[in-house]
């Protein structure tokens, strides 16, 4: 371990608070806010990693590649959305996507 | 000299995480959020994990950006001059809950106890063998995930008739 595991954690806390802030901040671009998840997905992935060196065990990296998995997944669908909503509103502001019912 | 690249490499990924949230040009913060994938790459790396390097940079920077970048293409969404930062209003709540989080850090950083431990070095074999034998079974599921995903995807995407 070249760094103690406590400040591997404070980076991945740090780069989660920054995801959790640009989640929040940017409701009004849907792309921005999936930039803010993927933000947090990578803390997240940091952390296993960090756990996976300090304790000599690979199942942290297998958890790490699962989330990548994961997330090429969860990306995929969600741009998907977001072009499908806005060939219907013709805006990319989550506020606009607040009924279910078409119009 | 690994614990330097270590903070080093960390004040890159921090400072280019920053520039990606607070720019309102989409294709930039990609860009900036590139720069931050690459060199949390380069910690996994100096963390004894290759091969989740290798990964980051293929699947995170490489495909899931540019994908991204064609959205944003595809919307036309790379105007400057039409896109809007949200206000002070909006930032308030995010700027809140994120020295929450720094200040329970702080905390913990101040009661953390144990003796460092020296664990053994990790390989790609032992990654391998682990994956694709206990977690075999997750294998499985990842890739049906990835097909459920694509069956999505390709719904979400069809042109109606009407």
């Amino acid at each position: 371990m070249i760094v103690p595991l406590p400040h591997v954690l404070v980076l991945a806390a740090i780069l989660f608070s920054l995801g959790t802030g640009c989640v929040l901040a940017w409701s009004s671009n849907v792309i921005m806010l999936l930039i803010g998840i993927e933000i947090m997905l990578n803390a997240a992935m940091l952390v296993f990693v960090g756990g996976s060196c300090q304790w000599g065990m690979v199942d942290g990296q297998v958890f790490a590649l699962m989330i990548i998995a994961m997330t090429s997944a969860e990306v995929s669908l969600a741009l998907a959305m977001v072009v499908y909503l806005h060939r219907r509103r013709k805006t990319v502001d989550a506020d606009e996507f607040s009924e279910l019912r078409d119009h | 000299m690994e614990t330097y690249l270590f903070y080093i490499l960390a004040i890159v990924t921090v400072i280019a995480t920053i520039f990606a949230i607070c720019e309102k040009h989409p294709v930039h913060a990609i860009v900036y959020l590139v720069t931050s994938f690459f060199a949390l790459a380069a910690i996994f790396y100096l963390l004894s994990a290759p091969l989740v390097a290798m990964f980051e940079i293929i699947i995170y920077a490489g495909a899931v950006m540019v994908l991204f970048l064609f959205v944003v293409m595809i919307l036309d969404l790379g105007h400057p001059e039409h896109a809007k930062r949200p206000g002070l209003f909006h930032w308030l709540p995010a700027v809140l809950l994120g020295e929450v989080i720094l200040l329970s850090l702080g905390l913990m950083l101040s009661v953390r106890s144990g003796a460092p431990v020296n664990p053994p070095a990790l390989s790609v074999q032992d990654f391998a063998v682990t994956l694709f034998g206990r977690y075999g079974v997750a294998i499985e599921i990842i890739s049906m995930q990835l097909l459920f995903a694509v069956v999505g995807a390709l719904y979400l995407g069809r042109r109606r008739k009407s």
